[in-house]
């Protein structure tokens, strides 16, 4: 780097938030220089979210100060970060489903002609917008047919026709498939060219490496590491996230299957054809694949959740093709969805009850009633167990992190001892820390001789758990392969739908 | 014969006040606000209309007293809904109650009568061509609130604000700006329409007079899709029902069944939207990754 006397695009200067009972950031001091794409990393709960809620006028800073340019800001609300050239790409992003894409990247900034929008200017600003920075996008699109990629478009598009010369990007590839989060990155790289300056808040190390120049770590609110992207390791990072060594991509032991517990034969739903799986005893079958190529359906279809058209499901010889959802988990099925705030957990129901669910028909059932006591001590078991954070059991399950919520219920379904487990994405949105112990929990699982049918869209996951991996392309098992076989190359090729023939699942 | 240009005038005439008060629950619907307080606004606006004209001899005044008090009415709803975010249906029906009470029990102080006031001198709204220039100012009305809606920066924010106000706020709009704006207009239109019913479809007040015309309001603020053309039509369509209501009373049938028409009307017609509703979300592909 050559020390030249140009003032940084963003620096922040002893930022400190004081909110009950927590110090969400102390004294943190950030710069960032124009032109870079500046990674700030950090667990949930680090302070990253608040640190940039104070950068764009969202909160205010209990001390410190901050400078754009080198000039020093104070920001009541978002529009005036954004007068000042900041821009804001929320991790739930800010549109309107119902209005058009020009619409929308116009929005409190629209071009005007006799007092009306003019629409025709706006639609030649989104297009001119698009092919300056590679975000090709239909001006004329309603934004809520789009799918999350574009959606992602039209946002940035909307801070580059306010002139945002800083973007924030808040977990932006969390939504995205490995091939939307690569062509992110190319737009970004490309606008950090042009001398615009990226943030990125992530806790991905893996993007963070291939798409960044420089890194700060926070933890508990402080800053713990500033490193250079090109200077440092993911396992250095991941050890300033989380205060010590984290063994990463870990692959872990084979296990030794035994009989078959879920045999799946053509089964052929809406969005699945002809797909056949066995899983055994003491073995992880891994389905890898792009979101939406049918395995979140046929998840749904072994679960009961969605009718099969065709096709045979038994577990443990039994048929379950057209069971319900009751009586497949009668038979010896545990499930962890994909959705755990929507689908898998009752967000305002309390952690005790929330664990309790599934088990009230059975262990914690008596004479048809459900006594507190039960559930109460139920629910510490697992609490201590599986090591969930929670103030206490009485607390709503939507008070625990990410994290906690997750291991609450794959805690929950662990404790039916099912023959069968469907987990789908383990880990998505949980802290490094977490995703260590629940990988654990799910090869002992496997160990004590349970088999496991593991849906995940990150490839390190699926090459650390499974002992076959399946790979899904467009509602078809395209490609199978064994534990050594499926290196990153050929999952990804497959995944694409670049397999050449399926090979033969060794039975 | 049935269907003639009488019937299309009476048509015409019944149409008018439903949609001036739908027009305003159109807006609000854009804006966000569940408005289904347009009943009590409109019976607000009959009697400001015909006590005003009573005592200054004007209609017009009447008109103007009666868009004010409906609008400062409407500020129940503004201020319960949108600064203290309460439910907008339950402050809507209780706006809806506490009009037929208010009224009644002024109508008797103010009056000193009960049931019905209506006096050969009450001045009403002039006509022209048939119609009171009120009729007249309502279609005005929807061409004004299509255009303002679909291509005014006005319009396009207040759609933004209704569907996304997080969205609409981090770029820098007001949310509660633009839906007390929607409110308060919804309050001068549904003013207005208590006027064309209390000076101009007759001249009288009667206690609860409105008779369910708001609630119709609000089924053509759905059956419109909260679209000022839209509205237009489903209230051309109700205004037709009530029209045939009284052609068929002169056919015979008893009054009970002919002024049921346009709410028979209603039912039908929100029922067929609801079933095509479900039916074209049942057909449309499901979105598997939210």
């Amino acid at each position: 780097m050559t020390p030249q006397p140009v003032d940084p695009a963003v620096e922040l200067r002893g930022i400190t938030k004081r909110f009950p009972g927590t110090l969400a950031n102390d004294s943190v001091d950030l710069t960032v220089q124009r032109g870079e794409i500046h990674a700030l990393m950090g667990e949930n709960g680090a302070g990253k979210s608040t640190l940039m809620s104070i950068l764009y006028g969202m909160e205010r800073a209990d001390a410190g100060s901050i400078r754009i340019d080198g000039r020093e800001v104070t920001f009541g609300d978002p529009s005036a970060a954004m007068a000042a050239g900041l821009g804001m790409v929320h991790q739930s992003f800010k549109l309107f489903d119902s209005l058009t894409v020009a619409e929308n990247v116009v929005y409190a900034a629209e071009p005007r002609r006799f007092g009306l929008v003019d629409r025709a200017a706006a639609r030649r600003r989104v297009r001119e917008l698009a092919e300056e920075h590679g975000l090709a996008v239909d001006p004329d699109a309603r934004v809520g047919e789009l799918p999350v990629g574009l959606r992602q478009r039209v946002e940035i598009l909307k801070l580059l026709h306010r002139g945002a010369r800083t973007l924030i990007l808040d977990e932006p590839t969390a939504v995205l498939t490995p091939a939307e989060a690569d062509a992110l990155f190319a737009v970004l790289k490309s606008l950090a060219a042009q001398g615009r300056t990226v943030i990125l808040v992530t806790h991905k190390l893996r993007e963070v490496l291939e798409g960044s120049d420089n890194v700060t770590v926070l933890r508990d609110g402080r800053v713990v590491a500033r490193l250079v992207t090109a200077e440092t390791s993911a396992d250095e990072i991941a050890a300033a996230m989380t205060g010590r060594a984290v063994e990463l991509d870990r692959v872990h032991a084979p296990g030794t299957p035994g009989d078959v517990v879920l045999d799946v034969r053509d089964l052929t739903t809406d969005a699945v054809h002809d797909v056949g799986i066995t899983v055994h005893a003491g073995e992880i079958v891994g389905i890898a694949g792009v979101a939406g190529n049918g395995q979140s359906e046929l998840i749904e279809a072994l679960a009961g959740l969605r009718p099969v058209a065709s096709g045979q499901v038994s577990l443990k010889g039994r048929d379950i093709t057209h069971a319900s959802a009751t009586e497949r988990r009668a038979q010896g099925l545990a499930y962890v969805p994909e959705d755990r705030h929507a689908v898998g957990t009752a967000p305002a129901a309390s952690v005790a009850e929330n664990l309790a669910m599934g088990h009230h028909r059975t262990s914690l059932s008596s004479k048809g009633l459900l006594p507190p006591a039960s559930v109460r001590a139920h629910a510490g078991r697992l609490i201590e167990r599986f090591g969930i954070k929670a103030a206490n059991p009485e607390v709503p399950a939507s008070a625990l992190s990410g994290g906690n919520l997750q291991k609450l219920l794959i805690g929950r379904e662990l404790a039916h001892e099912a023959p069968l487990l469907l987990v789908e994405q383990p880990t998505r949105g949980v802290d490094i820390g977490a995703i260590q112990n629940i990988h654990d929990q799910i090869v002992a699982y496997r160990d004590a001789g349970h088999a496991v049918l593991l849906v995940s869209a990150e490839l390190s996951e699926i090459r650390g758990l499974a002992d076959r991996v399946l790979v899904m392309y467009e509602g078809r098992v395209t490609a199978t392969y064994t534990k050594d076989e499926a290196d990153e190359r050929a999952l990804g090729l497959a995944m694409a739908g670049g397999a050449v023939a399926p090979t033969e699942a060794v039975d | 014969m049935f269907f003639d240009s009488d019937l299309l005038m009476s048509a015409l005439r019944a149409l008018t006040p439903i949609l001036l008060a739908a027009l305003g629950g159109a807006l609000c619907e854009r804006a966000g606000v569940f408005n289904i307080g347009l009943e009590g606004m409109m019976l607000m606006g009959c009697f400001t209309s015909v006590a005003t004209s009573w005592f200054t001899g004007s209609a017009w005044l009447g008109v103007l007293a009666a868009a004010l008090a409906a609008a400062a009415y409407s500020l129940i709803l503004a201020v319960g809904a949108v600064t203290l975010r309460g439910d907008a249906v339950v402050l809507g029906i209780a706006m809806n109650l506490l009009a037929v009470g208010l009224t009644s029990f002024l109508l008797r102080t103010v009056f000193g009568v009960q049931g019905t006031f209506d006096d050969p001198s009450l001045a009403g709204l002039p006509l022209i061509g048939g119609f009171t220039p009120l009729a007249y100012l309502a279609f005005v009305a929807v061409a004004v609130a299509a255009v303002m809606l679909s291509r005014s920066v006005w319009g396009l924010r207040l759609r933004g604000v209704g569907e996304a106000p997080d969205a609409a706020a981090t770029l820098g709009v007001s949310p509660a700006k633009y839906k007390y704006a929607a409110v308060l207009i919804s309050g001068v239109l549904c003013g207005l329409a208590g006027a064309q019913l209390a000076l101009g479809n007759v001249t009288l007040f009667s206690e609860n007079m409105t008779a369910g015309r708001g609630w119709i309001a609000v089924v053509a603020v759905m059956l419109g899709r909260a679209a000022p053309v839209g509205v237009l039509l489903a209230a051309l369509l109700f205004g037709l029902a009530e029209a045939a209501g009284f052609r068929l009373q002169g056919v015979g049938l008893p009054q009970q069944a002919t002024d049921a028409a346009p709410y028979v009307v209603t039912l039908v017609a929100l029922f067929l939207s609801t079933a095509r509703r479900r039916r074209r979300t049942a057909n449309s592909p499901s979105g598997a990754t939210t």
